[in-house]
């Protein structure tokens, strides 16, 4: 299951993995050559870990040319905080944080009934582009993810409000991409558009890439709930009716702890990690976000209000 | 090694394209059983009596609510051999924009016909769609042959039709494969039920044809994105740095080949060819490298280096258009061309005829309105290093964009000869 290096010429054709890498930095260079404050999203999660490690190669053995910005939901798992502020520190990044619960405190947001925080990174991160005057904001997302961003362009035009309209978008032809926009307006960037889950993974162990750890197996009190296993926190306590039991467990994807689940898993390195995506019956989103189970375009309408 | 194969299917629901490329990722494993479980729940909702695969592929609120596929969307599914991406064009609302956009990438793009009706207005379009965009194999897959009992004579009579109008188009490679996708014959595994076929099923073909070669017997193009310039924020090492940073459009290169930079004429060697994970002597396309020059150029983004047979930069510029915008194009409009990793300002000289995908004839017309194929003549700003489309699709092809709002107006296809004639060989007019 081991990929080849993906920079390794052996033949005059490309594996998939490296024309997706290939592709993925000319997106990346095409966006900083034509746009003026381009920013990272950046949570400590796999797929904005391979986005910034593409923005790293982009440019070598010049520095990432633009800050990282990550947004806060007050409810991330530690470990993924400790891992990112490592990061930012070794690549001598500029880090900024929108703060969610800076919002609850000071009343502009409301919690919501069911605890969870993932809608609530909105607002936040508006804010934070605006106020950045960012043009360009580059995510890890993929299009395998999730029905509505199948539709998605790579580089995908955001109103003043950050909305996304998915019936007027421009045609992308070729690979001349179009980030013109009016004052106000901004593009979001998903270089990794064309990438899977297992791409990603390949790539993770192709290029010897750390991650947080709780992406890889390891023993965790979780409990049962809407039948994903939910790590027991300070801001996901059991309910009387949920036993709480030490289970291996791993991520596949991390976010808010309070919607995202952990999968029983024993793969405890990137290969096990592999073997296991490549046998899975169920998407990651499917099998461990709560807040997507909402409804049949819950992402669909998340994004069209400005979410990533 | 896995290699990809990028393709792009159209048709109208009604020719049960989304079902076929239902089919495509179900029986690759690529549907996943929660994707499914919706799929179910959604159809036994609606009260169909099996589950529609259709479903998997229409992720919009609109398009659920409607019955209609609305936007181009992506799909992804592999094989041990090989990985793909599917880009899923629909036929009922804007399918030349749909069509268009997703054959510029496409090396193989599929069509759907329903057997019972044969090849339709749309089909033939679709045809002149791919045939113009230059996608390098397009395979017509007859469906719902369960539906004629897998009679072979309606399948013989659609191939001869394809086969007619392909020839007539100059299509280069042209295969037909009668399937059902609802039942799934022919789409992995080759169907018991149609003994008198003897050809791939769907995925077998697709596994096997080449993708575009951009490297063998093509000259080398390397359109710079960026110039990477450190100085004092790289290491001690790299303070005096200069490096050309792009992705190779097409041929390869070597450390010493002789490079012209164009539109600037200058002309110097690769000094090295650079990428974070270490140097190489050679690298072909489409690899993203950075490239050191023995001279110091005074060159930047939107300069080509080349090598071979070198384009001649010109600043009128001759193509063939898909006008994508709503405001039909006149002479006299103001619009920017980007061209490669250079944008300039340029001006409509004339448009010269309109193809009539109907009849796939040239007409004369003097406008474009949206969704229409036509000849124009640019003025440029600045001169470009364009090619014809017909011997490069990366550096042949170019967009058309409104100044002031930013929007994507046209896919642009160089033709280098000079004066369209509208009486001259529709083969010659296409391209």
């Amino acid at each position: 299951m081991t990929a080849p290096a993906p920079t390794a010429p052996a033949a005059s054709r490309l594996n998939h993995l490296a024309t997706l890498e290939s592709e993925a930095i000319h997106i990346v260079r095409e966006m900083v050559a034509e746009l003026e404050r381009p920013v990272l999203l950046f949570s400590g999660g796999k797929d904005s870990v391979v986005m910034l490690h593409v923005a790293r190669k982009a440019f070598w053995p010049g520095p990432v040319p633009f800050p990282v910005l990550h947004v806060d939901t007050g409810h991330n798992f530690p470990e993924v905080l400790a891992y990112r502020d490592r990061v930012v520190e070794e690549l001598g990044l500029k880090l900024i944080v929108a703060s969610v619960q800076d919002y609850i405190d000071d009343g502009r947001l409301l919690e919501r009934a069911d605890g969870t925080r993932n809608p609530l990174q909105t607002q936040p991160l508006l804010d934070a582009i605006a106020e950045g005057r960012f043009d360009a904001v580059f995510g890890g997302g993929r299009r395998d993810e999730e029905k509505a961003r199948a539709k998605e362009r790579v580089v995908s035009l955001r109103d003043e409000f950050g909305a996304w309209d998915p019936r007027n978008q421009r045609p992308e032809l070729w690979s001349l991409y179009n980030p013109r926009h009016r004052p106000g307006e901004h593009v979001r960037v998903f270089p990794l558009s064309n990438w899977t889950e297992l791409d990603v993974w390949r790539y993770i162990e192709a290029e010897n890439i750390p991650l947080p750890d709780l992406y890889y197996a390891h023993n965790r009190e979780v409990f049962r709930r809407d039948g994903m296993w939910i790590a027991v926190g300070e801001v996901t306590s059991p309910r009387p009716s949920e036993v709480v039991e030490t289970r291996r467990v791993r991520y596949r994807t991390v976010g808010d702890m309070s919607c995202t689940g952990a999968v029983e898993s024993d793969a405890a390195s990137v290969a096990d990690v592999i073997a296991e995506v490549a046998a899975v019956r169920v998407t990651e989103r499917g099998a461990t976000r709560a807040d997507d189970r909402l409804s049949e375009a819950a992402m669909e309408d998340r994004k069209k209000e400005g979410y990533f | 090694m896995s290699t990809l194969l990028r393709l792009a299917t159209a048709g109208s629901v009604d020719d049960g394209k989304s079902t076929l490329v239902g089919r495509l990722l179900y029986d690759s494993k690529s549907v996943l059983a929660d994707q499914l479980d919706a799929v179910r729940r959604v159809s036994e909702d609606k009260g169909l009596g099996h589950v529609d695969l259709a479903l998997l592929t229409d992720g919009l609120r609109a398009e659920r609510e409607q019955g209609i596929t609305i936007d181009v969307a992506y799909r992804y599914f592999a094989t041990p051999a090989r990985t793909f991406i599917l880009a899923d064009c629909p036929g009922h609302v804007q399918y030349t924009r749909n069509t268009v956009t997703g054959s510029s990438t496409a090396d193989v793009l599929v069509l759907l016909v329903d057997i019972r009706y044969g090849v339709s207005e749309q089909t033939r379009r679709h045809l002149s769609v791919g045939r113009l965009l230059r996608v390098p194999h397009v395979i017509v897959a007859v469906n719902k042959i369960d539906l004629v009992d897998y009679a072979e004579e309606p399948y013989a009579a659609v191939e001869a039709e394809v086969r007619r109008i392909a020839d007539s188009l100059g299509v280069p490679d042209v295969w037909t494969i009668p399937v059902s996708a609802l039942v799934g014959d022919n789409i992995v595994d080759r169907s018991a039920r149609t003994p008198w076929y003897t050809g791939p099923s769907l995925l077998e073909l697709l596994e096997t044809l080449e993708p575009e070669d951009a490297v063998a017997d093509s000259p080398f193009r390397f359109p710079v994105q960026l110039t990477i310039r450190p100085q004092g924020a790289a290491a001690p090492e790299f303070r005096d740095y200069r490096g050309y940073a792009g992705r190779i459009a097409t041929g390869r290169v070597r450390v010493g080949d002789e490079v012209t930079a164009l539109p600037s004429g200058r002309v110097t060697t690769v000094a090295g060819i650079d990428t974070a994970a270490g140097t190489l002597d050679e690298a072909f396309a489409p690899m993203s490298v950075t490239l050191r020059l023995a001279d110091d150029l005074d060159i930047g983004r939107g300069e080509l280096l080349a090598s071979g047979s070198v384009p001649e930069a010109s600043a009128d510029l001759d193509g063939t258009v898909a006008w994508l915008g709503e405001r039909p194009l006149r002479q006299g409009a103001r619009v920017l061309v980007k061209h490669g990793t250079r944008t300039v300002q340029a001006v409509v000289r004339g448009v010269h005829g309109r193809l009539d995908l109907d009849t796939l004839a040239p007409t004369a017309a003097d406008e474009l309105a949206l969704n229409d194929i036509g000849r124009v003549q640019l003025r440029l700003a600045a001169p470009i290093a364009a090619e014809d489309y017909a011997s490069s699709r990366t550096n042949g092809s170019f967009l058309l964009i409104d100044p002031q709002t930013g929007a994507s107006l046209a896919a642009g296809m160089v033709r280098a000869s000079a004066e369209p004639e509208l009486d001259a060989d529709l083969l010659d007019w296409v391209i």
